[in-house]
């Protein structure tokens, strides 16, 4: 589904590299899950998928399916199946969260060459989905996030991921900012949406986001590339011994 | 007047403006005319005559040239033919009163009896005694004189041949529309309106220009205790017309006016805003919507003084500027002593399209009351790079992302329509607007 080969990723106007050959390959119907310290460039990395702006590729590829990612405009990247819920989700005042998600899944939809959704069903299947996240009537009303609480938003993006159906689902530090209550309602957003045709990359610090989405691999990332990867079972040993063993195990 | 004073001096250099004026002028005739009406053109005249016409270097006229606003003669502009979209205002059941290149025309408005309204031509006024209208004409201009000059509005007063004076006294059943159409490249419009809404009574007028290649328009409002007034205005797409207008309006007590302007392209427009609050609790919104590409100087200056307690202000003022486009905002709330718990908001927001654009913004607040809530803010900037990020990492295409931040970012100045048809249309014709300027 995702491969990523030797991605060297530096700041635009910086001398600054990031990313420093990274690889990963993820297979449908797979989640991976990638730790690190702060500053290992986890979130780089989501931006760079995405398709941000203000970073360099110098050396490197990412495929989505085999299409070069890194080729794509951000909207075509989305198109293309790709999904990021973003650790900061915006808010923008004047936008209305429902004229969003019908503009954004019609113009995927357009991009795919398939038809417009009609404003009915759109209208059925936005209520359905957010009824399942516990998000109502009033949030789905509001402009994008304006007014929202951490976990509302977080929860908002859960609800634009399960309207878009991507086949690729970056999660970036989903997790950061939930309670356990909120933090149970994303994990079961996401487990809905688990399935064959589908694959996961959850970024997170801690593990405990870990025992609601169970990974199958677990990668962790230091100074701008992975450096071990292992089952469930690595992110159990980072919440109890920390980063600094597995540090100490790799060469500088 | 000491013609020996030092042209380099302040009082030498006032002396040389007066000179200059009245030199100017000199020729001028007043439109014909007897009794009251004739009493108060000449009286503006000797207004203008006693403070000289405006310079660029005036403080006042600093970010806008007002040569080409009182030159002899307009400058051409062509008429600009609009085939890609329905007339403004078209499907709007309106009192419809029409003046082509300044004149009006009667064959093209509806007949002028309407039940709770009173409507009278300027040019029909002769020496008919119409006492609310005669103590209205020029007086509020007039009053606007103070604290800053506006002698190109006195010009108005003085020159004025045609223009409505409208009386509301009950509920009116549909909006008064004052069309202004053109035809003839050369044309100048010089228009005076006179409102007057009594008390308890309401009315919505509409406003839709251009009418000439270049325009004065002064509205004097009145609105008595408990009166409400809705005014939306759209001033066309003609590229190179010049436009000034002054909307003075005095409010009673719990009095409601609530303006909204919108301005697609136009070489040179400014839109002068004075507004009195002087009854308790009155309530006065003005907001504006401009659009520009390229040759575009649209000026928004307004000055609302709250002089009663209780009163609330508004003033959002939205621009969208592309290509050289110039934006200007000069806007002040001055708050009174005895205009406790004033609640006062001016908000005044360019969006740059490219490098080449401006936006040149005064706000000010004055406040003597110890008791009140004014926040101001005003702002220049780029479409938010991490809004555009958001919605283009959902899928929507760049072109489409940015129309939809445009439109939310004027999205606070459509809010004051009051009317939600009005509003959409307005939206509608914007987003059009907006397709036809994209890069």
């Amino acid at each position: 589904m995702l491969e990523i080969n030797n991605l060297h990723v530096k700041l635009e106007d910086e001398d600054k590299a990031i990313l420093k050959g990274l690889s990963l390959d993820i297979q449908a119907g797979s989640v991976h899950a990638i730790m690190g310290p702060n500053g290992s460039g986890k979130s780089t990395l989501s931006y760079v998928l995405a398709g941000r702006g203000g970073y360099q590729v110098t050396d490197g590829t990412a495929r989505l399916e085999g299409e070069d990612l890194l080729e794509m405009e951000p909207e075509e990247r989305a198109a293309a199946g790709l999904f990021l819920a973003f650790q900061y989700p915006v808010e923008i005042p004047g936008v209305g969260n429902m004229t969003f998600l019908r503009t954004a899944m019609n113009a995927q939809r357009k991009a795919r060459g398939e038809a417009e959704l009609s404003s009915g069903d759109f209208l059925k299947l936005v209520r359905s989905k957010a009824k399942d996240l516990k998000i109502d009537a009033d949030m789905l009303k509001r402009p994008v996030n304006v007014g929202f609480s951490g976990g509302e938003k977080k929860r908002n993006e859960i609800l634009q991921m399960a309207m878009l159906e991507p086949r690729m689902c970056i999660l970036d530090e989903t997790d950061s900012g939930l309670d356990v209550d909120a933090m149970k309602l994303v994990a079961e957003g996401v487990n809905a949406l688990r399935s064959e045709g589908r694959a996961f990359l959850v970024i997170t610090h801690y593990q405990r986001l870990l025992d609601h989405i169970k990974p199958d691999v677990v990668h962790i990332m230091a100074d701008g590339r992975i450096i071990k990867t292992g089952g469930p079972e690595l992110a159990l040993e980072v919440e109890n011994n920390g980063y600094a063993d597995i540090l100490a195990e790799v060469p500088a | 007047m000491n013609a020996a004073a030092a042209p380099n001096t302040r009082a030498g250099r006032m002396a040389a403006r007066l000179a200059a004026t009245e030199d100017r002028l000199s020729g001028l005739v007043l439109p014909a005319g007897a009794g009251w009406l004739a009493r108060a053109r000449e009286a503006a005249l000797a207004r203008v005559k006693s403070m000289g016409l405006p310079g660029k270097r005036d403080e006042y006229w600093r970010f806008t040239d007002p040569a080409d606003l009182m030159s002899d003669a307009p400058k051409p502009a062509e008429v600009f033919q609009i085939t890609d979209e329905p007339a403004m205002f078209m499907g709007v059941d309106r009192l419809k009163i029409v003046f082509i290149d300044g004149v009006f025309s009667a064959k093209d408005s509806d007949p002028l009896d309407e039940e709770g309204l009173e409507v009278i031509r300027l040019s029909d006024v002769a020496a008919t005694d119409i006492h609310w209208a005669q103590e209205l004409y020029g007086t509020l201009e007039a009053e606007a004189q103070t604290p800053v000059q506006r002698p190109l509005a006195a010009l108005n007063t003085a020159r004025a041949a045609d223009g409505v004076l409208i009386r509301v006294t009950g509920q009116v059943s549909r909006p008064v529309s004052l069309v202004y159409q053109r035809q003839r490249d050369d044309a100048e419009l010089i228009l005076h309106h006179v409102i007057r809404v009594e008390s308890g009574a309401q009315l919505t007028l509409l406003e839709n220009g251009p009418g000439a290649a270049r325009c004065s328009i002064v509205t004097e409002i009145d609105l008595a205790d408990d009166a409400h007034l809705h005014h939306v205005r759209a001033m066309g797409r003609d590229h190179q017309r010049r436009a000034l207008t002054h909307v003075f309006a005095r409010l009673g007590a719990r009095a409601r006016f609530k303006s909204f302007t919108l301005a697609m392209n136009g070489a040179l427009v400014r839109n002068e805003a004075m507004v009195w609050l002087n009854g308790a609790n009155g309530v006065a919104h003005l907001a504006g919507a401009a659009l520009g590409d390229g040759v575009f100087h649209h000026d928004d200056t307004v000055f609302v003084t709250h002089a009663a307690p209780g009163c609330e202000s508004r003033q959002v003022f939205k621009k969208v500027l592309h290509h050289g486009a110039v934006g200007v905002f000069q806007g002040k709330i001055l708050v009174e002593q005895p205009a406790q718990l004033t609640d006062g908001y001016q908000l005044s927001q360019s969006l740059l399209m490219d490098d080449a654009c401006q936006f040149l913004a005064k706000p000010e607040l004055e406040i003597y009351a110890d008791d009140v809530k004014c926040s101001h803010g005003s702002t220049s900037g780029e479409i938010d790079a991490d809004h555009l990020f958001y919605l283009r990492a959902r899928g929507v295409p760049e072109d489409v992302a940015k129309q939809l931040l445009i439109l939310a970012f004027l999205a606070e100045a459509l809010d004051e329509i009051e009317d939600h048809h009005l509003a959409e249309d307005m939206r509608l014709r914007l987003k059009r607007w907006l397709n036809r300027h994209a890069d």
